[in-house]
């Protein structure tokens, strides 16, 4: 779960990590208030969006004076927001951070992840603040440091050395700095996060350390830990089906294509996806309604893919095993006719007393084309998207 | 011949009285697992169905000799059961449940690496040795026992669906496993390869894998160096979006890095017989191995 950069910042101050002062707005006139209360130019207004990149796409500026903050803040609210990271379509920009400028001295980069594949907190810097990281690891790795802890010790004096010494900090910071990224661990663990990244991190001309940006991901599967996180969710930045998917417990991604697709499983649902690609269409969405597939959930699944005006064929694949396809396919029947489907729905199905099922579906009368299996479901699918069925 | 487990596994079921923990326990019954305990806090000395149910695993073990777990603990509670079941001296340990938190995990996979069990998952369908034992939420009927295949996977139904396509090309399995879709999980691609390599019954090997992370980049470069049967790779997700989790936690192209493009590839170089259409992966295996 993503949450905005001044939600991340409230975190920060909470565990004492330096920010600069702001607040969040809403409006050209809260931005104006917030600004006054800063008593100072100048100041930083930046679009809060779930994605990075954001002062390519002009949502980040500098503001020397009152008239500058109106008119940045009255440009930015309400643009759509295009960064590297938004797609082409953009996001809606519905608040800002307004905070103050700091005089900076040096621009560092840190963060702290979880990695998959040694099962161990790293610790990542680099001298290069405010560059993608990405970029700098495919092309100068050397340059990036990384400390790997194991998370049953935790962090330890010599870590924090091994990042401090790394980065060449001056004296007079490093022992501002140790504390920083002690509590940054503590943070990082304490609230379940995948990532942590402060980009840049700066060393300002009075000699101090502080956080101009903030950006933390936190692991959705420990919310159940963090009720307090729980309400950082912005609704404003998922995509309205999706928020509805979720309300029934369906995993789903909207996508650009013309074939809608239910899938119980997820590597089966991406699978599905591809095939869509090789019978020569886009498929027009992710959906995994789970190994317990029930015709409740694929009921709703429809719905939602229906709303989606650019479908032009369904393809429901199942693969049920000990799920039995006679009571599956009632409930698809059932679904078909309380939805009301405008569009050819391809079923493949399998599991228990399967011949029964294809029964029920052919006998319906309802636009429901049976397929024997996934090769057969391909092909069916590939002679509807071109209307040859 | 098989890997990791067979009819001498004497099985112990950890959230054996819940919804999910008691169907499967019963399927699992039914294929003919020894399942020989189970395991739910505060209902020990009771019975599900005829299995006797205890309040650890520790005392499992001691009373039945049990040597393999599964696990059908919720996420909040998980990881603690998995390392009860590692300190009690269990073999194979098979962790079904999916939601477990990464954190629970990095700290479990590390506590792991002193222990002398294996665990498989979690967030996985288990493992099975065809006509000898079923650890798992699969549907034991699709799979067909006496080799000559190995599978290993990434997902769940996606392998029941390659499973059941060789079934009925004729191609019966030694074992399959899903190693689960979780970031961290227990055991690799390559400890799986490993143990195919090195099984005598086992004439080939399915691996199917999916986007995210570089498991399947690490297990072509050991197919590369070390295996001499022949493998057979499949890679879902050529169509994901970038920066989404797909489902699965673990499912998701960060940046350039765990594309399904760049594991094909992968693969590719390292001699491993690529299928790229789901549709036809039976008819294709039955190609590749049809010198087993």
């Amino acid at each position: 779960m993503k949450i905005h950069e001044y939600q991340a910042k409230e975190l920060f101050r909470k565990y004492k990590i330096p920010v600069p002062d702001g607040y969040v707005a809403f409006s050209v006139e809260a931005a104006k208030i917030i600004a006054r209360q800063l008593g100072g130019f100048p100041v930083v207004i930046k679009a809060q969006v779930h994605a990075g990149g954001r002062g390519k796409g002009g949502g980040v500026k500098i503001a020397k004076s009152m008239d500058e903050v109106a008119k940045f803040s009255r440009a930015i609210l309400g643009m759509t927001l295009i960064t590297p990271q938004t797609g082409t379509e953009g996001r809606l920009v519905k608040k800002l951070l307004v905070e103050r400028a700091l005089p900076i001295e040096k621009e560092l980069y840190l963060s702290i992840l979880s990695d998959r594949a040694t099962a161990k907190i790293v610790i990542m810097a680099s001298v290069s603040g405010g560059i993608d990281i990405e970029e700098l690891a495919a092309k100068a790795p050397e340059e990036i440091i990384k400390v790997y802890i194991d998370p049953l010790l935790g962090i330890q004096a010599y870590h924090i050395r091994q990042v401090a010494f790394g980065l060449n900090l001056p004296s007079a910071v490093i022992k501002q700095f140790t504390g920083m990224l002690k509590n940054l661990y503590r943070l990082f663990v304490d609230y379940d996060c995948l990532l942590l990244e402060i980009n840049p991190l700066v060393i300002t001309a009075e000699e101090t350390v502080a956080a101009i940006d903030a950006k933390i991901e936190i692991d959705s599967n420990s919310l159940f830990r963090h009720k307090d996180i729980m309400e950082y969710r912005d609704i404003d930045e998922e995509d309205p089906l999706e928020v509805e998917a979720s309300k029934f417990n369906l995993s789903y991604i909207n996508l650009d294509g013309n074939v809608g697709n239910i899938v119980n499983g997820a590597g089966l649902a991406m699978a599905t996806m591809d095939l869509i690609k090789i019978a020569g269409a886009e498929p027009a969405n992710f959906m995994d309604v789970g190994g317990g597939a029930t015709a409740e959930m694929v009921e709703n699944g429809l719905r939602i893919i229906l709303k989606d005006k650019r479908v032009k064929v369904v393809l429901i694949n199942i693969f049920g095993g000990i799920l039995r396809c006679d009571v599956f396919a009632k409930g698809i029947v059932q679904a078909a006719k309380k939805t009301g489907i405008n569009v050819p729905v391809v079923v493949r199905m399998e599991g228990t007393n399967v011949e029964e099922g294809r029964r029920i579906l052919a006998k319906s009368g309802l636009n429901l084309v049976t397929a024997e299996d996934l090769k057969d479901a391909t092909q069916k699918v590939a002679r509807l998207v071109k209307g040859e069925e | 011949m098989s890997i990791f487990v067979n009819r001498d596994t004497r099985l112990l079921v950890q959230g054996i009285t819940g919804r999910e923990g008691r169907f499967h326990t019963r399927q699992c019954i039914a294929y003919g697992t020894n399942v020989v305990a189970g395991v739910t806090p505060g209902k020990g000395g009771r019975k599900m169905d005829d299995v006797p149910v205890f309040n650890t695993v520790c005392t499992a073990v001691e009373k039945t000799g049990a040597n393999a777990s599964m696990i059908f603990v919720p996420p909040p509670f998980a990881a603690d059961a998995i390392m009860e079941a590692a300190d009690a001296g269990i073999e194979i340990i098979v962790a079904i449940t999916e939601g477990i938190p990464v954190s629970d995990m990095m700290k479990v996979k590390n506590f792991m690496l002193n222990k002398k069990s294996r665990l498989i998952g979690p967030n996985c369908p288990g493992i099975i040795t065809p006509g000898e034992c079923k650890i798992g939420i699969m549907p034991g009927s699709i799979h067909r026992p006496g080799g000559p295949v190995g599978v290993i996977s990434r997902s769940g139904t996606l392998t029941y669906e390659v499973v059941h396509q060789l079934s009925r090309h004729g191609l019966g399995q030694t074992t399959c496993l899903g190693i689960g879709g979780d970031p961290v999980v227990g055991t690799s691609f390559i400890e799986c390869l490993d143990a195919f390599e090195k099984d005598t019954e086992t004439g080939g090997i399915v691996i199917v894998g999916e986007i995210g992370g570089a498991e399947e980049e690490e297990a072509s470069e050991f197919v590369r160096k070390n295996v001499t049967k022949p493998v057979v790779g499949f890679v879902a997700g050529l169509t994901a979006p970038r920066g989404r989790r797909m489902g699965h936690a673990g499912a998701i192209v960060s940046g350039g890095s765990g594309t399904a493009q760049g594991k094909v590839a992968a693969m590719r170089e390292s001699g491993i017989h690529v299928c790229e259409n789901l549709g036809t992966i039976g008819e294709f295996c039955a190609e590749v191995f049809s010198e087993i």
